[in-house]
């Protein structure tokens, strides 16, 4: 990356991935103009940890790794790459929230070998025995220095590290300004449930996910976003309960919904906030004044991971800063690797979405532990839904 | 008595097969439906009527499932009827077999990319945009219950087609002639003599589609936009998000409960109806 800035100038590039994002050139011609073509080529040698072992890696690590993570997470490019080193394919399965993920694994046989869980599940999945304590000594890339502790340090529990940061952001939402007449743009979460209910009827999303939906409708009372009580939760259900006739849709793939211009608000991810308004700058993200959530991604490996040596190399590989680097840039979420962010552009470190400013993401709150396992909180998202 | 062993051999796959595949489920079940939730979600044992009090806080699911399911059964059945008639009676032997392929043609793509493309058609950028433009108003059709039953057409029409299809193909045609000859006129023909013998074809086409859509979750999850909610979207939230599999356990049966009763009920029904005739299997 670094040699490819002395042959393409930063806005060259950043222009370069615009052009490559919205579809008007191909792949290969963002790879070659770019430099990084060449650097995929060479990444071999630019890993250490790997290549001495490359030649024989195919019976080291065997031929397939599974990865259970999130939508558009990963670049492609990359996984060809560690094809190409190791021998294994990555197999990956994709999943739209942690309760999910953590049905799956409850359920025994995933299959998984590595996966991708957020910060507020990882004290559950050490208390239920599900995931192992990561052997430092084979993810030689991972740094605990130069990793941000308030991303990374859910991934210790009991002083013993059991993920690994992969990327961190924020939930606020996106609204589309077009469409909002002469009302003034929101920015509280009052205003998302307000206009929901009145000048945007019918044009609103909330996710199909109890943590945001629920944290982000007891925003509306001032409550805090990881709140279990009851009576606290009985306001958030009674707003959701009337918002709900009002809603577009109750769904986590809420990009097509604002692409086609049927919906113009939703609660949103920094990824999504970022390429949407990349696509339709009308469409911008915002995060409610009264806050919201901060969250971080970890790669952990569940207990029955049949391939733990795979394993291994895989995140190994990702948390290499150079990979890394290259995954930022195809799905333009946050790292917390200082490493990696020197490898940057500096735009993608001064982007108010990927970035915002110190006094927004102070209000913010990580989730927490308990929402996961909250009956209260599980059971008043079903009853939402089924209304 | 080695004719006995010999079939009690071959019956041994299959036995196998119902007793680990369908009686071992079913039981596994019926116990975690007296069960409770596990701390961290899951299931833990106990013996507890409370998952069954609490099935009302589902009776929206079930109640759209119970009017969506019949509804488009009946939607099924009044657009597969005439084109099931048009393969087997109208259609010369020449296309009759390129349209049967046609028909059977969306299967070879998953259900999933086909609803998905559903979304478009129905989204705001589709079918209203073209009713907006013709000034006929604005109106939204997806993620309402309309959306759901077109996908549901959609999705299951070829399997009400066919047994349709085969019981009207097997029709002797001498029977109509004969009818024509003693004066009858062709809709008194059709109605006295081609329906009453295609029934059979008409009661399994609509028993695969009824029992189908009764578990149905994918169509309305896409085209309702998790807005029409159906007893198996309800079943996919309590195993995979709220993670009660003792709660969801005890819907399930509910479902299959009230499944047992509507097709015992309609087998009784069609079976008097078509006159005591038990060839309602054709397909």
């Amino acid at each position: 990356m670094s040699d490819s800035n002395n042959t393409i100038s930063r806005e060259k590039f950043m222009a370069e991935l615009e052009r490559f994002r919205k579809g008007s050139v191909t792949r290969r011609h963002f790879l070659g103009v770019t430099g990084l073509g060449v650097a995929t080529a060479v990444l071999g040698t630019a890993m250490p940890g790997l290549r001495p072992r490359a030649a024989s890696a195919a019976e080291s690590i065997g031929d397939r790794v599974v990865l259970a993570t999130w939508p558009n997470y990963h670049d492609p490019e990359n996984f060809k790459a560690f094809k190409a080193l190791t021998g294994a394919a990555v197999d990956m399965n994709v999943f739209g929230s942690n309760e999910e993920m953590l049905a799956k694994l409850q359920a025994g046989g995933s299959g998984w070998d590595v996966f991708v869980p957020t910060n507020y599940t990882i004290s559950t999945y050490v208390k239920e025995n599900l995931i192992v304590p990561l052997d430092m000594k084979q993810i030689a890339n991972y740094d605990v220095a130069s990793f941000e502790t308030r991303f990374a340090g859910p991934g210790t529990v009991d002083g013993k590290i059991y993920a690994v940061s992969k990327n961190w952001g924020t939930t606020g939402f996106a609204v589309n300004t077009a469409k909002l007449g002469k009302l003034a743009s929101p920015t509280t979460w009052k205003e998302f449930w307000d206009m929901t209910q009145a000048e945007f009827s019918g044009r609103t999303m909330v996710h199909d996910y109890q943590l945001t939906t629920i944290g982000n409708a007891l925003k509306y009372f001032g409550y805090s976003f990881n709140s279990i009580d009851a009576k606290e939760l009985a306001d958030a259900e009674k707003l959701l309960m009337k918002a709900k006739p009002h809603l577009f849709a109750i769904t986590s793939d809420y990009q097509p919904g604002m692409r086609s211009g049927d919906a113009w608000l939703t609660i949103c991810w920094t990824g999504d906030g970022k390429q949407l308004n990349r696509d339709l700058p009308d469409i911008h993200f915002v995060l409610g004044k009264e806050g919201g959530e901060i969250w971080s991604d970890f790669y952990a490996i569940p207990k029955s991971a049949p391939n733990p040596k795979a394993a291994y190399a895989l995140i190994n590989f990702l948390l290499d800063p150079k990979v890394n680097a290259k995954e930022c840039l195809f799905h333009g979420q946050p790292v917390a690797d200082k490493r990696v962010d020197a490898l940057l552009p500096p735009e993608i470190l001064k982007d108010p979405i990927l970035h915002p400013a110190a006094e927004l993401l102070n209000a913010l709150e990580f989730g927490a532990a308990v929402t996961l396992t909250d009956p209260h909180r599980a059971e008043l998202m079903a009853r939402f839904k089924s209304a | 008595m080695q004719a006995r062993h010999r079939t009690a051999l071959f019956l041994l796959p299959a036995g196998a097969w119902f007793v680990t595949m369908l009686v071992l489920p079913l039981v596994v079940v019926l116990v975690f439906s007296f069960g409770e939730r596990g701390e961290a979600g899951g299931y833990s044992p106990a013996f507890v009527l409370d998952n069954y009090f609490n099935l009302p806080a589902r009776w929206t699911a079930f109640q759209n499932t119970l009017t969506l399911a019949p509804v488009g059964t009946l939607a099924c059945l009044l657009i597969a009827y005439p084109l099931a008639y048009f393969l087997a009676v109208r259609a010369s032997e020449k296309w009759r077999t390129l349209l049967l392929v046609l028909v059977i043609v969306p299967f070879w793509t998953s259900i999933l990319i086909r609803s998905y493309a559903w979304i478009f058609i129905l989204g705001g950028q589709g079918i209203p945009a073209l009713i907006s433009a013709m000034g006929l108003g604005d109106i939204k059709l997806i993620n309402t219950p309309f959306a759901v039953l077109t996908g549901i057409v959609y999705g299951y029409l070829p399997l009400m087609v066919f047994p349709i299809y085969v019981s009207l193909e097997r029709l002797d045609k001498r029977l109509l002639e004969a009818s024509a000859d003693l004066g009858s006129p062709p809709w008194r023909s059709f109605l006295q003599v081609t329906l009453p013998l295609s029934m059979p074809g008409v009661a399994t086409g609509c028993m695969l589609v009824f029992i189908l859509l009764m578990g149905e979750f994918l169509i309305p999850a896409i085209l309702g936009g998790g807005k029409v909610f159906f007893v198996g979207n309800a079943l996919v939230d309590l195993f995979l998000q709220s993670r009660n599999w003792a709660f969801g356990s005890a819907v399930a049966v509910a479902l299959v409960v009230i499944m047992l009763v509507t097709v015992t009920a309609y087998m009784r029904l069609t079976s008097r109806w078509a006159g005591g005739r038990d060839d309602l299997s054709l397909m």
